[in-house]
C-alpha cells in the first residue's frame, strides 16, 4: 500500500491546485473557483480513500512513506497516520469544500483567495501527517501564512490589526516551540515522534536532557522547561485561557469561509499536537503539572462560556464557544494522563476520554464551522450586520435557514441524537471517574453554553419580526445544498458513532498501552 | 422472546419516523401530517396494549415479569456500550398511558391548532414529544432514558415557544429548557459516576445489571465525601434530574410559564410526557434509591430526601394555586402540586404507590387541560378566569367533564380515580416510620386542592358570563392567528366541535373508572407490579378507613369552603376582588406572586450569571489585553531602545570616525584637483623653498 504514496499525493495535491488556481487571469473568476474546489473535492476522495483503505484493526502507523532528508541533521522526510491522523484529514478534507461553497461570493480576486485556501489545505494535510519533527513544523508554520493573508486581505474592519496579532502570536508559540525542539534533538539526536516517543518511554530522552548542562539549571527544570516551551506552542494554538487573546478577534475578523478553517481544522492542530507530540513525549512533566493544567483546563471551559454570554457579536459568540468547546478535549486529555492502577477498568476510562477527545474535535470541527457559515449566510443578507440584537423573528422568513442553523445549535450544545454529545458524554465519562472534582466544576461549562445559545435562538430567531428584515430571502437551493450534507453528518456520527469510533478507537487503545505501561 | 418484547422499540420510532416525515413535507400538508402523527400514534398503542396484555399473562413465579433486548451501541476501550429496551408492568403500563392520553390529545389538537399557520409543524412537534417520551419510558440503559430524556426537553423547547413571535413564549420555552438542564447536570454526573462504579448502564442483564442486587451491593459498600455511600450520592445526583423535568421545588419555576405553549401542549407536558418522565425515572431507578448501606436500617436517604421535597412541593404549589387567576396557570400549579404527591407516594410507600397516582393524574389532568383549551377556544382565546363564568349552558359538555376532571383532582371520594391514589399515598405517609409530618402536610395539601379547584370552577362556570368586551382577548386571538384574519370573532361562547369534546369524554371516563384498579379491597395494581395475586379482600377497609375518613373530611371542607367563598352568585363582575383576597390581604399577595421564587432567582442566580459573564468580558477585554498590548509595546519599546542606541551610541562614534576621515579625505582631494597650473605652482613654490633650504644651510 505504501506504495501509492497516498499520503504525499494528498498533501501535495491541494498546493499544486494553488498554483493552478493563481495563475488564472482576473476575468476568469468562474473558472478559477470550478476548479479550486474540484481539487478540494479531489482531495476529499483521496482522504476518503485513506478512510476506505484504513485497517482499523492494526494500531499501528499506516501508509507510512520514509526518506532520509537531511540525514546529518536527522531529518527524515516520513509520514503516515493513525486514527487521530485520519480523523483530522478526513475533518480537513470535509471542511475546505464546504469553507469555499461558502466563500463562492468573494468578488475580490477570488483566484488568489482560493489558491490560499488550497494552500492552508496543504499545510494542513502536511501538519496531521508528518511525523518528524522538522517535516511537521514546516507543515505547522505553513498553514499560518495562507491564513495571515486571508485574514489581512478579505478580512472586517480590523482585519489588519488581527491578522498581524494572529500571526505574532502564533508565531511566538512556535518559537518557543522550536527552540524546545533544538534542546530535545541535543538530547537525542532525532527528530522523529515515534522515536521519541519510544525513547521518552525508556528515559532515554530524560537521560538525554541530563547531558545538556545549560546556565547550571538542575535538570528536572531543563526538562519542565523543554516542555513548557512545546506547551506554549500549543496551548496558543488551542487556545487555553490565558493564551486565547488573539482568537476572538482574529475569528470576528476573518471572511466567512477563513473562520470556519480556523475553527474547523486549524483548532484542531493545537490538540493534536498534545496528543501527538507533548503527552506521548512528555507523559512524566504533564503528570507532575497535571494540577495546573486541569485547573487550566476547567477556568477555559467555564471562563469562556461565561464570556461568550456577554458578547453582542455572534461570531464573537461563537469563537468563545469553540474556546469552551476545545476545553472538554483538554479536560478530557488531561485526566485520561492521571496514573491509575494497572486495572482493565482504568483503561477503560482513559480509553473513554481520548475517544471522547477525538470525537470532539470532529464534532466540533462540524458544529462550529457550520455555525460560522450560518452566521456568514445571515451577514450576507443583512449588509454585514451579525449582531446579537440585530434580527428578530427570523423563523418567520428563514423558516429552512432557522431549522438548520438550529440543529447546529443543538449539536453545539451536546443534544443526543446529534453528533456533539457521543464526544462530550464520552469525555464527562472517563474524566469523572479520574478527577471527578475538575469534571464536576466543568458541567457548569454545558449549563452556560446551552443559556447562550439559547439567548441566539431566541433573539435572532423568535419574537416579533425585525420589520427591517421582512424581505429577508430563504436559503437558495444551492446553500441548503451546502449546509445540507454537513447536517445529515451531524445526525448521522450522533446515531451510529461507531462510524467514526471504529477507526479510532484502536489508536486510542494502542497509546494508552504505550503510554501507561498496559498490557 | 415474545414477539411483542423483540419488536418493543416500534412504539417510539413509529411516531419518530413519522416526525421526521413531518419535518421535510410541506406546511400545507395539513391533513397528511395530522394523519401521520394520529395514525402512527394509534398503532403505538395498540402494540403498548399488546405489550401490556403479555405483562398480564398469569405467572408462575413470585418475581417481577420482565423480559429485556439490547444491542451494542458503539464500542470504547476494551467494553461496547451497551443500549436496550425492557418489558415489565412499569413501562408496559406507562407505555399504554402515554400512548393513549397522546392520542387523545393529538386528536383534540386538530380541532384546537386549526386556525393556526403551522399546523403541520405542530403535528411533526408533538410526535417528537411523544416519541421521546416513549423512547425514554421503555430505555433499559440509563444512557437510552437520558437520551429520551434530552429529546422530551428538546420538544418541550420547541412547543412551549411555539408562538414564537410572542416574546414571553420564546423567553418561557429557554426558562424551561435551562431550568431542567441545571437538574440534568445532576443527572449527568449521577450517571457517570453511576456507570464508573458499575461499569454498566444497563438497567437489568440477567444479573449484571446496575439495577441488580451484584452492582447495587458495591455501590452501597463505598463511601464518598461526607462518609456519604456511593449509592445513596448517586441517588441524589440523578434525583436533581428528577426534580428538574417534575417541577420539584426549587427547580418549578419553568412549569408554569411553559403555559405559554398552546394548550394542547401543555396537557402534553403535564400528563403524559415531560413532568412525568421525572416521577418515571425516580420510579426506574428506586432499586438504587432504596438500596441501603448493610450497617444501615431502615428507610434509606435517598428515598427520605425524596419524600420530603415531595410533601413541601405539594404543599407550597398548592398554595400558590389558591391565588391565581389565569386558569392554566392554576392547573399548572395543582400539576406540581400533584408531583409532589407521587415523589411522596414513591418516598413512602414505594414504585407502585407513586406511578399509581401518576397514571390517574395523567388522564384527569390531561382532561383538565383539554377541558381548559375548550373553554379558552370557545371564548376568544380568554384565559383569566375573572372574564370567564358562567360557561354552564354554554358549553355543557366540557362543563361535565370538567366537573369530572376537579373531583378526580380534588380526590372526591369512591367514584373519582383521585380519590383512591391520593388516599394510598397518604396512607402510606401515616405509617412511615420516620415522621407523620408529610402525612400532616398531605391532608392540608388535599384541603389546598379541592379548595382551590372549587374557586376555579365556580369561577369558570358558575355566576354569569363577564368576558367578551375587552380588546385583549380579540388581541390575543389576532396574535395567534395573525395570517388568517378570516374568522369572524364570536361575541358568545360557544361548544367546540365533537373533535375536542369527543377525546374530553374518553378521558373522563378514564379518570372515573382508572381508580378501582387501586382500592384497598382489590389491589389489583400494586399486585401487579409487585408481581403478585390479586384478590378481592374486604377485611383490608377495616385498616383502612380511617385515613380515608380523614382524607374525606378534608376534601369536604375544602369544597365547602370553597363554595362558602366563591359559589353562587358571589362574583359579579371581572374588576371585583378575590373574596379571598378580601378576606385575608396580605397572604394572598404573597400568594399571588408566588411566594416570589422567580424574583428572588432574578436577583440572586440570574443576577450573578450576568455578572460573571460581564465580568470574564471585561477580563478578557481589559486585562489579558492590555496584558498582550503591554508586551507588544514593551517589544515596541524595546526595538525603538535599540534603535536609539544605534544611532546615538554604537553610530555616533562610528560615524564621527568616518566623518573625519572623510573630511581629511575632502582636505587631500582639493589637493588633487586636475588642474597642471596648480600644480606647477606647487612645483615652482617646492623649487623655490627647496633652492632657499640648500642656500640657507650653505652647503652649496
Amino acid at each position: 500500500m505504501s506504495q501509492l504514496h497516498l499520503i504525499s499525493i494528498l498533501t501535495a495535491l491541494p498546493a499544486f491546485g494553488a498554483l493552478v488556481v493563481a495563475g488564472f487571469d482576473a476575468p476568469s473568476k468562474r473558472l478559477a473557483r470550478g476548479v479550486g474546489l474540484a481539487f478540494s473535492l479531489v482531495s476529499l476522495a483521496l482522504a476518503l480513500a485513506l478512510w476506505a483503505r484504513f485497517n482499523p484493526e492494526v494500531t499501528e502507523l499506516q501508509f507510512v512513506e520514509r526518506h532520509r532528508w537531511i540525514p546529518s541533521l536527522g531529518v527524515d522526510y516520513f509520514v503516515g497516520v493513525d486514527g487521530l491522523g485520519l480523523l483530522m484529514v478526513l475533518l480537513t478534507g470535509l471542511l475546505v469544500p464546504f469553507s469555499l461553497l461558502a466563500s463562492w461570493k468573494i468578488e475580490e480576486k477570488p483566484q488568489l483567495y482560493f489558491a490560499l485556501v488550497l494552500l492552508l489545505e496543504s499545510g494542513l494535510f502536511g501538519t496531521f501527517t508528518a511525523l518528524n519533527f522538522f517535516h511537521w513544523f514546516i507543515f505547522w508554520e505553513l498553514s499560518l501564512i495562507p491564513v495571515f493573508f486571508l485574514i489581512k486581505l478579505w478580512g472586517g474592519r480590523e482585519r489588519s490589526q488581527a491578522a498581524t496579532q494572529f500571526f505574532i502570536y502564533t508565531l511566538v508559540g512556535s518559537v518557543a516551540m522550536l527552540l524546545a525542539f533544538q534542546a530535545i534533538f541535543l538530547a537525542t539526536g532525532t527528530f522523529n515522534f515515534p522515536e521519541l516517543t519510544q525513547m521518552a518511554h525508556d528515559r532515554r530522552l530524560a537521560n538525554g536532557l541530563l547531558k545538556i548542562g545549560w546556565l547550571d539549571m538542575p535538570p528536572r527544570l531543563i526538562a519542565l522547561l523543554v516542555f513548557g516551551g512545546v506547551f506554549l506552542g500549543f496551548a496558543v494554538k488551542v487556545p487555553l485561557i490565558p493564551f486565547h487573546t488573539w482568537l476572538p478577534v482574529a475569528y470576528a475578523e476573518a471572511p466567512t469561509g477563513v473562520s470556519m478553517l480556523l475553527t474547523g481544522a486549524m483548532s484542531k492542530m493545537g490538540v493534536y499536537g498534545f496528543l501527538r507530540v507533548l503527552l506521548p513525549i512528555f507523559p512524566e512533566q504533564t503528570r507532575a503539572m497535571l494540577t495546573p493544567l486541569m485547573a487550566m483546563a476547567v477556568v477555559t471551559i467555564v471562563y469562556s462560556a461565561w464570556a461568550a454570554m456577554a458578547q453582542k457579536d455572534l461570531k464573537r459568540t461563537i469563537a468563545y464557544s469553540s474556546i469552551n468547546h476545545l476545553g472538554y478535549c483538554l479536560l478530557g486529555l488531561f485526566a485520561a494522563m492521571k496514573t491509575m492502577g494497572s486495572d482493565a477498568v482504568w483503561l477503560n476510562e482513559k480509553a473513554a476520554a481520548l475517544n471522547g477527545v477525538l470525537l470532539q474535535m470532529f464534532n466540533h470541527g462540524l458544529s462550529a464551522s457550520a455555525l460560522f457559515c450560518c452566521v456568514g449566510l445571515l451577514a450576507e443578507r443583512s449588509g454585514g450586520r451579525r449582531g446579537l440584537d440585530d434580527f428578530g423573528g427570523l423563523r418567520k422568513v428563514m423558516p429552512v435557514f432557522c431549522g438548520l442553523m438550529g440543529i447546529a445549535l443543538f449539536s453545539s450544545l451536546g443534544l443526543p441524537g446529534l453528533n456533539g454529545f457521543i464526544g462530550e458524554f464520552l469525555i464527562f465519562k472517563g474524566a469523572f471517574a479520574l478527577s471527578p472534582l475538575a469534571t464536576a466544576v466543568a458541567t457548569l461549562g454545558l449549563l452556560l453554553t446551552a443559556i447562550f445559545l439559547l439567548n441566539i435562538l431566541q433573539k435572532v430567531f423568535s419574537g416579533p419580526l425585525n420589520e427591517r428584515w421582512s424581505q429577508m430571502p430563504d436559503l437558495s437551493a444551492n446553500e441548503r445544498a451546502m449546509l445540507m450534507p454537513v447536517v445529515a453528518l451531524m445526525l448521522a456520527i450522533g446515531l451510529y458513532p461507531q462510524l467514526l469510533l471504529g477507526v479510532i478507537n484502536p489508536t486510542v487503545v494502542g497509546w494508552i498501552k504505550q503510554i501507561f505501561n498496559y498490557v | 422472546m415474545p414477539w411483542i418484547a423483540q419488536y418493543l422499540w416500534l412504539i417510539p420510532v413509529l411516531p419518530l419516523a413519522a416526525a421526521a416525515i413531518i419535518a421535510i413535507c410541506r406546511q400545507r400538508r395539513r391533513r397528511l401530517a395530522a394523519s401521520l402523527a394520529i395514525g402512527s400514534m394509534a398503532v403505538s398503542f395498540l402494540l403498548a396494549v399488546a405489550a401490556l396484555a403479555l405483562t398480564l399473562h398469569p405467572r408462575t413465579s413470585e418475581a417481577v415479569w420482565r423480559e429485556t433486548f439490547s444491542f451494542s451501541w458503539f464500542e470504547f476501550g476494551a467494553t461496547a456500550l451497551q443500549l436496550g429496551w425492557v418489558l415489565d408492568p412499569l413501562s408496559a403500563c406507562m407505555t399504554v398511558m402515554v400512548t393513549l392520553v397522546s392520542l387523545l390529545i393529538f386528536i383534540f389538537s386538530v380541532g384546537y391548532m386549526q386556525p393556526d399557520e403551522n399546523f403541520t409543524r405542530f403535528f411533526g412537534f408533538l410526535s417528537l414529544f411523544a416519541a421521546a417520551m416513549l423512547g425514554l419510558v421503555i430505555a433499559n440503559s440509563l444512557l437510552l432514558l437520558f437520551i429520551g430524556w434530552e429529546l422530551v426537553g428538546l420538544a418541550s423547547y420547541l412547543l412551549i415557544g411555539f408562538w414564537y413571535h410572542k416574546p414571553s413564549a420564546a423567553a418561557a420555552a429557554k426558562k424551561a429548557f435551562i431550568t431542567t438542564r441545571i437538574g440534568d447536570l445532576g443527572f449527568l454526573l449521577g450517571m457517570v459516576w453511576w456507570y464508573a462504579s458499575s461499569g454498566t448502564l444497563l438497567f437489568y442483564d440477567g444479573g449484571n445489571g446496575c439495577l441488580e442486587a451484584s452492582a447495587l451491593n458495591l455501590l452501597t459498600a463505598q463511601t464518598t465525601f461526607g462518609g456519604m455511600a456511593v449509592s445513596t450520592a448517586i441517588s441524589l445526583l440523578i434525583f436533581c434530574g428528577a426534580m428538574g423535568k417534575s417541577g420539584q421545588v426549587p427547580l418549578h419555576v419553568w412549569l408554569p410559564d411553559a403555559m405559554e405553549g398552546p394548550t394542547p401542549v401543555s396537557a402534553l407536558i403535564h400528563a403524559a410526557t415531560m413532568v412525568a418522565a421525572g416521577v418515571f425515572l425516580v420510579a426506574r431507578v428506586y432499586p438504587l434509591l432504596d438500596a441501603n448501606p448493610a450497617q444501615l436500617a431502615g428507610i434509606s436517604t435517598a428515598l427520605k430526601v425524596i419524600a420530603w421535597v415531595g410533601v413541601i412541593t405539594a404543599v407550597f404549589a398548592a398554595c400558590i394555586a389558591v391565588a391565581q387567576t389565569d386558569i392554566k396557570r392554576i392547573l399548572a400549579y395543582s400539576t406540581i402540586s400533584q408531583l409532589g404527591y407521587m415523589m411522596l407516594g414513591i418516598g413512602v410507600g414505594g414504585v407502585a404507590v407513586g406511578m399509581f397516582h401518576l397514571l390517574t393524574h395523567a388522564f384527569f389532568k390531561a382532561l383538565l387541560f383539554l377541558g381548559a383549551g375548550s373553554v379558552i377556544h370557545g371564548c376568544q382565546e380568554e384565559q383569566d378566569i375573572r372574564r370567564l363564568g358562567g360557561l354552564k349552558p354554554y358549553m355543557p359538555i366540557t362543563f361535565a367533564t370538567y366537573a369530572i376532571g376537579m373531583m378526580a383532582l380534588a380526590g372526591v371520594p369512591v367514584f373519582f380515580s383521585g380519590f383512591w391514589s391520593k388516599d394510598e399515598i397518604l396512607h402510606q405517609a401515616m405509617a412511615w416510620p420516620v415522621s407523620r409530618v408529610p402525612f400532616y402536610l398531605g391532608l392540608i395539601g388535599a384541603f389546598l386542592t379541592a379548595f382551590y379547584m372549587t374557586r376555579q370552577v365556580c369561577y369558570v362556570f358558575g355566576g354569569a358570563y363577564r368576558g367578551g368586551h375587552r380588546d385583549n382577548a380579540a388581541q390575543n386571538l389576532k396574535s395567534k392567528t395573525s395570517e388568517e384574519p378570516s374568522q369572524p370573532p364570536q361575541k358568545h361562547p360557544h361548544e367546540s366541535p365533537w373533535v375536542m369534546t369527543a377525546p374530553l369524554i374518553v378521558l373522563a371516563v378514564g379518570a372515573l373508572l382508572l381508580g378501582f384498579l387501586g382500592t384497598p379491597v382489590w389491589p389489583w395494581f400494586h399486585d401487579y407490579f409487585n408481581g403478585r395475586h390479586s384478590g378481592v379482600d374486604f377485611s383490608r377497609l377495616r385498616e383502612a378507613w380511617p385515613v380515608m375518613a380523614i382524607a374525606t373530611l378534608f376534601v369536604v371542607a375544602g369544597l365547602g369552603l370553597g363554595w362558602r367563598f366563591y359559589g353562587g352568585k358571589r362574583i359579579v363582575r371581572a374588576e371585583q376582588a378575590d373574596p379571598l383576597e378580601a378576606f385575608l390581604p396580605g397572604v394572598f399577595a404573597v400568594l399571588r406572586r408566588k411566594f416570589l421564587v422567580d424574583e428572588g432567582y432574578e436577583a440572586t442566580v440570574i443576577r450573578g450569571n450576568a455578572f460573571a459573564a460581564a465580568a470574564m468580558n471585561w477580563l478578557d477585554r481589559h486585562v489579558w489585553e492590555t496584558g498582550v498590548l503591554a508586551i507588544g509595546y514593551l517589544t515596541l519599546g524595546l526595538s525603538w531602545a535599540s534603535r536609539l542606541f544605534d544611532d546615538y551610541v554604537v553610530n555616533l562614534g562610528f560615524d564621527t570616525g568616518c566623518d573625519r576621515v572623510r573630511k581629511s579625505a575632502k582636505l587631500l582631494s582639493s589637493v588633487q584637483n586636475g588642474q597642471i597650473q596648480s600644480y606647477l605652482r606647487i612645483v615652482a613654490v617646492a623649487l623655490a623653498l627647496l633652492v632657499l633650504l640648500l642656500a640657507w644651510g650653505g652647503g652649496l
